[in-house]
Order: C-alpha cells, then sequence, then structure tokens
C-alpha cells in the first residue's frame, strides 16, 4: 500500500473506534490543555516550515501563535502538527487537531462535504506555471500538449484540468505522491512545465532551484486560490474565535496598532483603538475570552502587514509584493469586519 | 454421547460463537463509523463515482473523455495497474529463473554474479529502487528536440518511447506513427518514463527474490534423482530440464505465487514516481471528494479481487502439475 493510504489508516482507526463523540466543546478543550494543536505543512517557505532548531515559521504559523496567544496566553503554547495534503481533513475531521493553518483554498466542495468550516482568508493566491526560461514559452496558452508535473492531493489537478479544457490545450498531468520528486521530475527536465499556487512557485524559484535565472514564472493566475485556517464543523464558539483574532490583526494594521505600539497605544485618543485592545469594552465576553485577547494577539505575532512583511514580504527572503493582500483601503481585498 | 460426539459438538458451539462475537464485532464497527461520520457532517456513499472527475490522467491505454465519471477514472487507474503488473510478474519470472539457475551452477563467475545481484536488490527497498530508477531515466534520457531515433516512427526521449501503433482506419488497417505536437507526443503508443521506471524497479527487485525460491526449490530436490539421471547417462542440462525441473516446480510454485501476489502490491508504489495506477487516481479521487472510507475501502476490495484471482489461477495451475 503506498506511504500515504499507510498513514491515512491510523486517523481511519480513529474514526471507526473513536467514541459517539459530539462535535463540540473545542474551545473548551484547548483551554482545559492550555495548548492548541495547529496543523501546518511539511515545510512550504513562507506560509509554515521549520528551520534548523525546530522552530516554527511563517503567515499560517503566525497565525497560530496569535490563536494561542489570544485563548490561552501564551504564543508558545502550539503543538505543532506537520500534515501532508492527504492527511490534512482527515486529521481535522478526526480530532486529532483544533484548527488546520495549512495554506488550503477555501473551495465549495471543502466547506460542505467535509464537515469543516473554513474561518476567513488570510491569503490571496492563484495558480500558476513555472517553465525553463530556454523553451521560450512566455504565456501559458502556449502550453498545448505538454506534460505538466504536479502534486498529488491539492486543488492543483482540478485547476489544470479545467484551464487545460477551456483553451483546449491537451495538457498531460504527470502526478507525484512527494512534493520532492515531483520538482526533481521538472528540474531533470522530464516535464515542460510546473504548476502549483504562485507563492510556492516563486518560494521554489528561490530556494530549490539550483540555478533560478533558468526558470520563469508564467504571468498567468489561472484560478482563485484563497487560503484560510479551517475548523470542524458543530464547534461554533471555536469558530467564531479563530475567525475574529484573525479579523483583530486586520483590524490592528488599519487602525494602525504595531506589535512595538500596542502597549503605547492604550492610551490611543482613538476608540476604536481602545475598544480593540479591550480598555474601554470587553469585546472578549461574547467569544467566551478574557478582554484582552486582542492584545495579546497582536503583542504575540504584530499585525496583518507586519506577518505579511515578516514571512512573505520584505522582511523574508520571498520579497512578494502585497498585491490583492493589501488593505481593503489601499487597494486590496484584506478586509475585517468592524469590531464592535 | 459418546465422548467424541460430544467434543465435536463442542468444538462446533465455540466455532459458532467466535463467528458471532466476529460478526457482532464488525456490525458495531460499521455503524459506528457511520454514525460518527453523520454527527461530524461528512456525506457517505459511493455516489460520488458517478460525477464527473475533476482530474485528467496523463498516461492512459483508453481514451477518457473529459469530465468523463470517477469511475472511469478509477478504471483507467486499475487498468494502468494491470498494464504494469503483468508483464512485471512475467519478466519476474524469466529473470528470477535465470538468476536462480545461475546461482546453482558450476561457472564461479556466474555464480557469484548472481549471488551479488541477489544480495544487493533484496536488501534495498523497493521505493528507493524506484526513485532511483525513475531518477536516472529521468537524467540520461535526452529532451524531445535531441531524442534518439530508430527510423522515423520510433524515438526515445524525456517523455518516454514511442512507437507506432496499428489502428483500422476506414476499414483498413495503419500505422498510426507518433510525431511531435507542441511540447509533447501526439498520435502512436508511448511508455512513459514512469511505467519504465515501475516496471525495471519491480522486475529487478522482485527476480531478486524469485531467485532465491527457484534456487530453493532445486535444492529441495533430492540428490538421488539427480545421481539417478547422471547413471541413466542424461547430460546436466537433459536432466535439468526432464527430471529436476518438474519435481522443483512443485516446490516453487506456492512461494511463487507470493511473489507474484506482493508485486501486484507492491506496484502501489508507482505514485511515489508519477506513474497514474489504482492507488494514485484513488488518492487523487479522495483528495477532491473527501470520502476516504469509501476510496480507501474500494482500493482494498480491488487489490483483495487481484490477489485473490491470481491465487486461484495459480492454485488450478499447481493442481495441473500434481502426481498423477
Amino acid at each position: 500500500m503506498s506511504a500515504s493510504a499507510l498513514r491515512l489508516a491510523p486517523l481511519l482507526l480513529a474514526l471507526l473506534l473513536s467514541p459517539l463523540a459530539r462535535a463540540g466543546k473545542t474551545l473548551d478543550a484547548v483551554k482545559a490543555r492550555k495548548e492548541v494543536i495547529c496543523g501546518v505543512s511539511t515545510g512550504l517557505a513562507g506560509f509554515s516550515a521549520s528551520d534548523s532548531k525546530g522552530n516554527w515559521l511563517g503567515l499560517d504559523v503566525d497565525i497560530c501563535k496569535a490563536i494561542a496567544a489570544a485563548v490561552v496566553g501564551d504564543r508558545g503554547r502550539v503543538r505543532w502538527t506537520p500534515l501532508n495534503a492527504q492527511q490534512r481533513f482527515a486529521s481535522l475531521q478526526s480530532g486529532e487537531i483544533d484548527l488546520l493553518s495549512r495554506n488550503t483554498s477555501w473551495t465549495l466542495t471543502r466547506d460542505a462535504s467535509l464537515g469543516l468550516h473554513f474561518t476567513g482568508i488570510v491569503f490571496y493566491d492563484g495558480q500558476g506555471f513555472m517553465v525553463a526560461k530556454k523553451s521560450k514559452i512566455s504565456a501559458a496558452r502556449q502550453l498545448a500538449n505538454a506534460e505538466v508535473c504536479v502534486q498529488s492531493g491539492t486543488t492543483t489537478e482540478k485547476n489544470l484540468s479545467d484551464y487545460s479544457r477551456a483553451q483546449n490545450l491537451k495538457m498531460k498531468p504527470v502526478v507525484f505522491e512527494s512534493f520532492e520528486a515531483s520538482l526533481k521530475a521538472f528540474f531533470s527536465g522530464r516535464c515542460p512545465a510546473y504548476t502549483t499556487d504562485a507563492t510556492s512557485l516563486a518560494a521554489i524559484l528561490q530556494k530549490e532551484a539550483r540555478n533560478p535565472g533558468d526558470y520563469t514564472i508564467l504571468p498567468e493566475l489561472i484560478s482563485k486560490e484563497p487560503l484560510g485556517p479551517v475548523v470542524r464543523r458543530g464547534d461554533d464558539e471555536w469558530f467564531a474565535v479563530v475567525k475574529w483574532v484573525v479579523y483583530a490583526l486586520i483590524e490592528a494594521e488599519e487602525l494602525g496598532i504595531t506589535q512595538a505600539n500596542a502597549d503605547a497605544q492604550r492610551a490611543s485618543a482613538n476608540p476604536a483603538v481602545l475598544r480593540l485592545l479591550g480598555v474601554s469594552e470587553d469585546l472578549g465576553k461574547s467569544l467566551q475570552l478574557d478582554r484582552d485577547w486582542a492584545y495579546r494577539a497582536i503583542k504575540a505575532v504584530g499585525n496583518y502587514g507586519e506577518i505579511y512583511e515578516r514571512n512573505l514580504g520584505s522582511g523574508s527572503t520571498l520579497k512578494l509584493p502585497r498585491g490583492a493582500n493589501r488593505l481593503w483601503s489601499k487597494g486590496g481585498l484584506i478586509y475585517a469586519p468592524p469590531l464592535r | 454421547m459418546s465422548s467424541a460426539a460430544k467434543r465435536r459438538r463442542r468444538a462446533l458451539i465455540y466455532q459458532l460463537l467466535t463467528v458471532a462475537v466476529l460478526a457482532a464485532a464488525l456490525t458495531v464497527l460499521v455503524r459506528n463509523t457511520a454514525q460518527n461520520l453523520r454527527l461530524r457532517g461528512i456525506p457517505s456513499g459511493f455516489d460520488f463515482l458517478f460525477q464527473g472527475a475533476g482530474f485528467d490522467i496523463g498516461d492512459s491505454l483508453i481514451a477518457v473523455a473529459a469530465g468523463a465519471p470517477y469511475w472511469q477514472a478509477l478504471l483507467v487507474g486499475l487498468v494502468n495497474t494491470l498494464r504494469v503488473a503483468l508483464p512485471a510478474i512475467v519478466l519476474t519470472t524469466l529473470l528470477g529463473t535465470a538468476l536462480g539457475l545461475g546461482r546453482l551452477s558450476r561457472n564461479f563467475l556466474l555464480r557469484s554474479f548472481c549471488g551479488a545481484y541477489v544480495e544487493a536488490f533484496r536488501n534495498i527497498p523497493l521505493l528507493l529502487q524506484l526513485l532511483a530508477w525513475y531518477f536516472v531515466l529521468t537524467d540520461l534520457l535526452p529532451p524531445m528536440e535531441d531524442a534518439w531515433r530508430a527510423g522515423e516512427a520510433i524515438f526515445l526521449s524525456k517523455s518516454g518511447l514511442a512507437f507506432p501503433v496499428p489502428v483500422v482506419q476506414g476499414g483498413k488497417w495503419m500505422l498510426d506513427l507518433p510525431r511531435r505536437e507542441g511540447l509533447g507526443i501526439s498520435g502512436g503508443g508511448t511508455l512513459t518514463p514512469e511505467f519504465l521506471a515501475v516496471l525495471l524497479g519491480l522486475v529487478f527487485y522482485s527476480a531478486a527474490y524469485f531467485a532465491e525460491t527457484v534456487r530453493a526449490g532445486f535444492n529441495a530436490v533430492p540428490l538421488a534423482q539427480k545421481q539417478a539421471a547422471a547413471t541413466l547417462g542424461l547430460t546436466r542440462s537433459q536432466a535439468l530440464v526432464s527430471v529436476t525441473l518438474p519435481q522443483a516446480l512443485r516446490l516453487i510454485m506456492p512461494p511463487a505465487t507470493n511473489q507474484y501476489l506482493s508485486l501486484i502490491k507492491n506496484s502501489s508504489l508507482a505514485i511515489a514516481v508519477g506513474y497514474p495506477d489504482l492507488v494514485s487516481v484513488a488518492n487523487t479521487t479522495l483528495n477532491q471528494t473527501g470520502r476516504a472510507v469509501e476510496c480507501v475501502s474500494l482500493i482494498m476490495l480491488v487489490y483483495l479481487c487481484l490477489s485473490l484471482a491470481t491465487s486461484l489461477l495459480m492454485h488450478w495451475f499447481e493442481r495441473r502439475m500434481a502426481w498423477r
């Protein structure tokens, strides 16, 4: 049996043998355990990757740290569970993790038919192609009849198939279970093109290609990939907590609260700032948290802009422009409903 | 009632009890799973098989239209599994027998080479061997522009071995020639590097095990038989074919069945090198539909049927070879 099916077996066993669970009360369990069990990827630069000392870094990682700070009071109280694309949903469904923060695209099928809820969008991405410069391909439309290397277990295959049919390109996927094997096949010249989310392509070009100058990412984005954290259904309190922690980080950027000035902002003249930081009102009570939840989250990881720049932007090696991930007031799509 | 009859009745009661307990346990497991799935809001059932598949399969023997239902995609996966497993069984038998006999040869060089081969290929995990074959193939083979050609219609490149295929067109037999089109090959048949890697990896690995089975079979034929054959004036090769082989065959067949079943299941590692076999296709289906329990049960059921079919066939073969 293939390795991925083997890894699925213990999770299926959990479904088979676990007593009839009342789905819900994850928030109580997290508070009692004083720890958030966070499902992350096995290593995707910028989103969730562990460095040589075993510390986890990335956008998804920072979201989990913010939730831990808000709920439990300490951003370090997180149990990191690396999951591959095949295991991630079963792991969440079976209760092995509290929340999945693993660059997961929000789609109708996943939201409606897996017993899960997507809590919001932390990154707007799209699928793109990477080709070798010497193939002289400058647009995705020129990939007629091409074999395209992909990794299995993601929305990538479906988008590739849809795009191929829509443009009548008859592209043939070569599907690998492991990320490394798929990259090796592309870099050895087996496939003229490689496809995955555009940010992953940028990370690959940076970190995996031996001579990045020989490859280029085509300009077309062939799909929408809104990435965000996922929780189980039937647990409205936990769903609300995760959702509003993310919105608090976005609102913090809008109001100009940063990790450095959060303490000083507690004496701000702006009533919205005082409300968010829990000085004038207790917004946490309705979320079953204490009043400083948003303040702790911002102190732990900074606001959305700082998280972005640290992991994917100017403070990182990827240096991706914010593009659609700017605040709505600056022309992007990042928008938080008002916290009041 | 006699004590023997009492014992038989007791044994029967115990067996019935065991069956009842097993059946009860199975029922509890199945109902528990179904209830857990329902509670968590995860839909279950096999209706997804009739929905349109959201993916294409790059390497398939039967042409599948765009948007064909999932069951057709799974069928393509099954055909791909058989397409690599059946030739692998044949080639393993041939290579394994040759290696096994080689280890019994009087020639020192041949014996040592076969021995070294068996030890080397048995002790490296199959997954690593498959990956090694695949990376060697994709690194060694030339890109399409500089493909190695044998004549006009056969060429070998990183996209695989392309060859002409006879087809019926307009009532006449014609050769469908492969040609470069766009960035790939269109027409004719192709053996992709993924297929070749899985085939070669499986064959070279399983042949090492098969060689040992053959050697054990031949060694187990009593020495008296070989001495008698020599006394009768048969040459070594005549004795091998007429006397030792038929007797060794009966000893080789049950372990050989094991090897074949093992080979069929090992072919599921194909997903590691990008070959779209049944497990690979079912994996993609699982990810797109979210029906984990159904897809994995389907994979298990299909492999069970394949294994049962193979072992039934080998059993029939064995009975044909039995002492008459």
